[in-house]
């Protein structure tokens, strides 16, 4: 049995608020954290298999060209080798997220230094690695691009990503205050914990893979296109993954490769990327120029609003980092452009990391609102506030559900930051100067086509989908969902993830899983209700289920009882419509940061930090809340430390390593506030939530930046703010 | 990994005898060192496990100074209470380094001979003067902002990491060497360590089978101790600078004076020379200044490492400043 929803129209029923079990929301702690910290959970490289051997990859030392001649026999020969595998069908990139098909292939044309161009598999990792070192692979060196911003290089300018509305140069002409600046944010790479690896076993003509990825309907696709083969003949399991933040959205060369090595020795075989060809192989942020011009009458309302981004990709491929998606329609101004540029240059693919575009969209538009708070004098949230527009200022649709004023005058208020002295350098502790930044938080919202069998038996409740758990909480949130809209305990439910034989969703990535599969477990549930209103013989309106009982009327009946041994399976789904279209949905919210510069070193230390959010319905206070301090915690990295640095002689990554990218330690994250607001958002999802996942980044990294100005009055335009950047002007 | 051989000597002539066999190295924590075997950066044949000798402990020396074993741990150290008592900077130092499971196996002597984290000593596929002699420095013309500023050559501009190191060569602490005839010599810091010149691979000026023992610190001199280090995050990352500071004042003068850095040269930088601007003058912002003129003379930054010459300036001022605060 199937239950259906297109969500076509708003929804405006809460029927989550209205169950009687009281779980929904709770900050319960995550059911699999116990399996977690006592290292039980099993992640994709700890498969027990039989007759296990390993791969591991060779890497491109080019930029550009093409391979010549691999010498085999040397390393066939070595002790333990069973192949060296060059197959056309290696992966060059790793796939998109959400393609659904292979990604390019091919491994003899080299596009970027740390591009796959064979495999060595051994009966031991050791024996593997060190073969792979001796693999001498003759290339042909053609000339590459690597400089990203060369006036020599053609840009592109994608249709449909330009934006163009009224006069902005004349706005800027006319305006009684102006910012016109350039910015600059760096790559970064994803940086999971768990570095991307598969196990592949067939059996026959099918193929098992026990792997760490964000999306099994999309890698079940794009693996069997990859290895051309019936989709049907593969499955992916992934119940536990270490991290994505997108660099496992799409299938990558560790599950490819594998799946052809097994193939090609007739055993199962391991490949793990090592934590070097994590960050030159999986996907990387792009870096990017952005030029933001806002024009501003005496009050500082805008007039003008100009974002204008160049962002590198390999060339072929089609996603390039959406800087600007929220400056779309996150301040009202009459006159506005937007310009998306690409330019094609030689460097590790550039894919989904952590909220692309807002990340650093949101951070750049942030900082230069900042500059124009500074140079017309008006507060920084004041200004903001000023310029909250009542509708798309684009295509003039209704907002979902905003709440961007609520939380920057909430956050306010929680900072005291009516404390702030406006003037740079006001505030000093012996050496160090303080100061309070804040900016915008926003992070577009969707809705994707989700599936999942709910099941009450005589025991409790089954919930199972392919969706994944990458440390978000997925496992507990349905759980809390089916629990409320069923009255089950938790203790009585079982929620089952990460298996392509599951019914399909859509992952985890754009922030959607949560609300996207969550929407089609309480589709299914509703439908249970309607069958246990049914057996009962009242309206399901009527009915109400807690702690394992029915109550209708004077009337309780144990639900097992009810059930015998016949359970109910309904299969939920989820599709998105009209609301989709109909109106704008995003998420809002306001982050405060305190810091200190040293004024002798300039060295940068966060000292508090608050962010406020408006999500919709919060479906689990705990791990919402997880997510925002991770979200918060990656943008004091955006803004202070990470960077991938290229070598500029051949596009490199030369800090390919946790030692040296320097993502934030605990001594770099002070006391973190997260407080989320009362929300729903009945046109997002018929249980009011949107997604959080990645809000918590969207911006953050800026009100560190403009807390830095404030200390010390240098404004740092280019990402991340390093002390050698502030020392000059220091 | 490649094959190699492990032996675990149970005595001192032994241990020597072993390692200066050809392709050997010896192995204390292997913080370092396996990672740069995985990598295949260094590839010894042969392994000569010091672990169980008997080095692992402080005693004090007839001089009044500390004997530190060299298998003493990097956290046993920080917490010796006779180093937080004398040697208050070696504990600062130690502390600022790596992180609490690294200090926890990493040792005294192999904490000296760490290897530099230049990008492109890690990157097999690049030429690197260090790790294959006459192939040539990637990191000149390349990304340099870890690199040296004082003491680099045009062979290799790689810096030394160790913190430890740099409040050893303030407190003029020596190197105990034992060699292969059972000998011991004892080397001051200061001239254990060898600049890049055209043999950047040769670190130190231990010989074939030289086995580090201890290092000795001589009685502690009064006056303020002060490790300064600034990076790029609040832990576990390398210099970009670090000045240990180890100066008395008497009667308004500066008496004893001893100044090394961090993460500016291929080795902990001391300037004895320059030191003498400072003994016997009282202190003041513009000796201070001319003191960082003198130690800055021959500086030379290599386009993204350019601003550790400004920060090294107003870090080693700013030290001076703290430690001679209470005279001024």
């Amino acid at each position: 049995m199937t239950a259906y929803l297109k969500m076509d129209e708003p929804d405006r029923r809460n029927r989550l608020d209205s169950m009687a079990q009281g779980v929904i929301g709770q900050p319960l702690d995550r059911m699999e954290g116990p399996l977690k910290v006592s290292g039980t959970a099993r992640y994709a490289h700890e498969w027990p298999v039989e007759r296990l051997c390993h791969a591991v990859l060779v890497r491109s030392t080019i930029a550009r060209g093409h391979v010549v001649r691999i010498d085999r026999s040397p390393v066939e020969a070595m002790d333990g080798v069973l192949a060296v595998i060059d197959d056309d069908r290696l992966l060059r990139n790793p796939a998109q997220g959400t393609a659904g098909k292979a990604p390019v292939q091919g491994p003899r044309e080299i596009f970027y230094v740390g591009q796959p161009l064979a495999l060595v598999v051994a009966e031991s990792f050791e024996q593997a690695r060190h073969a792979a070192t001796q693999l001498r692979i003759e290339t042909m060196a053609t000339e590459a691009v690597l400089d990203p911003e060369s006036e020599s290089t053609d840009r592109e300018r994608p249709e449909g990503k330009q934006t163009s509305q009224g006069d902005l140069d004349r706005a800027m002409a006319e305006a009684s205050h102006s910012i016109d600046a350039v910015y600059h944010t760096p790559g970064h790479s994803s940086a999971a914990m768990e570095p991307h690896a598969a196990i592949a076993q067939w059996d026959g003509d099918d193929l098992t893979v026990h792997a760490s990825c964000q999306m099994l309907k999309y890698n079940q696709e794009e693996l069997a296109d990859a290895l051309g083969i019936d989709a049907g003949r593969v499955r992916i399991v992934s119940p536990y993954v270490g991290g994505g933040f997108g660099s496992k959205l799409g299938i990558a060369h560790d599950a490819v490769a594998a799946a052809i090595a097994a193939r090609a020795v007739g055993r199962p075989v391991a490949l793990a990327l090592s934590r070097r060809q994590v960050f030159e192989t999986t996907m990387r942020r792009s870096e990017s120029r952005q030029r933001i011009r806002l024009a501003a009458d005496a009050d500082g309302l805008l007039t003008g609003l100009g974002h204008e981004a160049l962002v590198s990709q390999l060339p072929g491929e089609t996603f390039s980092e959406p800087v600007a998606q929220a400056t779309h329609f996150l301040y009202a101004a009459e006159n506005r452009e937007i310009i998306h540029e690409i330019v094609r240059l030689n460097r590790t693919c550039a894919g989904s990391v952590r909220a692309p575009g807002e990340a650093i969209g949101m951070t750049v538009l942030e900082t230069a609102m900042d500059e124009l708070a500074v140079k017309a004098g008006i507060d920084p949230v004041a200004l903001r506030k000023r310029n909250i527009p009542d509708k798309d200022p684009e295509d003039q649709r209704p907002f979902s559900s905003h709440m961007l004023d609520q939380a920057l005058d909430r956050g306010a208020e929680l900072f005291d930051w009516q404390r702030r002295r406006p003037e740079p350098r006001s505030t000093r502790r012996g050496e160090w100067l303080i100061g309070l930044g804040m900016s915008s938080a926003a992070r577009v919202n969707s809705l994707m086509q989700a599936e999942s069998r709910v099941t009450l038996g005589g025991e409790g409740v089954r919930i199972e989908t392919d969706m994944t758990d990458i440390g978000t909480g997925t496992y507990t949130v349905l759980a809390q969902i089916a629990g409320e809209m069923l009255g089950v305990p938790m203790d009585r439910i079982t929620t089952v993830l990460g298996d392509t034989d599951l019914p399909p969703g859509p992952g985890s990535g754009g922030s959607w899983g949560a609300s996207s599969t969550g929407s089609a477990v309480y589709v299914a549930c509703e439908e249970i209700r309607a069958r246990i209103a049914r057996k009962l013989g009242c309206r399901a309106e009527d009915l109400t289920l807690k702690d394992g009982h029915a109550i209708t009327g004077n009337r309780s009946t144990a639900l097992g009882e009810l059930i015998g041994d016949a359970p109910i399976s309904v299969r939920g789904v989820v599709e998105p419509g009209g609301t989709s279209k109909k109106v704008r949905q995003s998420t809002y919210g306001a982050f405060f940061a305190e810091v200190a510069v040293n004024d002798v070193t300039a060295e940068v230390r966060v000292r508090r930090m608050l962010g406020v959010f408006a999500a919709g319905r919060i479906l689990n206070a705990k791990t919402a809340r997880s997510q925002c301090l991770g979200g918060m915690t990656f943008g004091i990295g955006m803004a202070l430390t990470e960077e991938l640095i290229h070598d500029p002689r051949d596009g490199s990554i030369v800090n390919r390593d946790l030692a040296e990218y320097h993502l934030p330690v605990n001594a770099d994250v002070p006391q973190l506030e997260v407080e989320l607001l009362e929300e729903r958002d009945p046109w997002a999802s018929p249980i009011q939530a949107k997604g959080i996942g990645e809000l918590g980044i969207s911006g953050a990294a800026a009100c560190i930046n403009n807390a830095v100005f404030n200390a010390c009055g240098v404004r740092v335009r280019s990402y991340p703010v390093t002390l050698d950047k502030i020392l000059a002007e220091l | 990994m490649r094959p190699f051989d492990y032996v675990r000597p149970s005595g001192m002539p032994e241990a020597t005898r072993e390692a200066s066999r050809a392709g050997s190295a010896f192995i204390a924590g292997g913080t370092n060192l396996l990672d740069l075997m995985k990598l295949e950066v260094m590839a010894p044949d042969r392994l000569v496990d010091i672990n169980r000798l008997d080095m692992g402990e402080c005693s004090a020396t007839p001089a009044g100074g500390l004997r530190i074993g060299a298998l003493v741990t990097n956290s046993d150290l920080a917490a010796d209470e006779h180093v937080r008592r004398d040697y208050p900077l070696l504990s600062r130092a130690l502390l600022a380094g790596a992180s609490g499971q690294l200090r926890n196996k990493a040792t005294t002597g192999g904490n000296l001979l760490q290897r530099t984290r230049c990008y492109y000593f890690y990157d097999t596929s690049a030429p690197c003067n260090k790790r294959e002699p006459g192939s040539g420095c990637s990191a000149i013309g390349g990304a340099t902002r870890l690199h040296a500023i004082l003491g680099a050559s045009e062979h290799c501009i790689a810096t030394h990491p160790s913190d430890m190191a740099v409040a050893m060569q303030a407190l003029d602490a020596a190197v105990e060497i034992e060699n292969v005839e059972g000998q011991t010599r004892s080397v001051p810091l200061s001239d254990f360590y060898r600049l890049p010149g055209d043999t950047p691979q040769v670190e130190t000026v231990l010989g074939s089978g030289d086995l580090i023992t201890a290092v000795v610190l001589p009685a502690p001199v009064k006056g303020s101790q002060i490790y300064r280090k600034v990076r790029d995050r609040a832990s576990y990352a390398f210099a970009l600078v670090s000045v240990a500071a180890v100066v008395g004042v008497e009667d308004g003068t500066i008496g004893s004076v001893a100044l090394a850095f961090g993460g500016v040269a291929p080795r902990p930088w001391r300037d004895h020379e320059a030191e003498r601007i400072l003994a016997g003058e009282r202190p003041s912002d513009e000796l201070f200044a001319r003191f960082a003129d003198e130690i800055l003379r021959e500086a030379r930054g290599q386009g993204g490492n350019d601003f550790k010459i400004p920060l090294l300036r107003r870090t080693l001022i700013a030290t001076l400043q703290s430690a001679t605060d209470e005279s001024r």
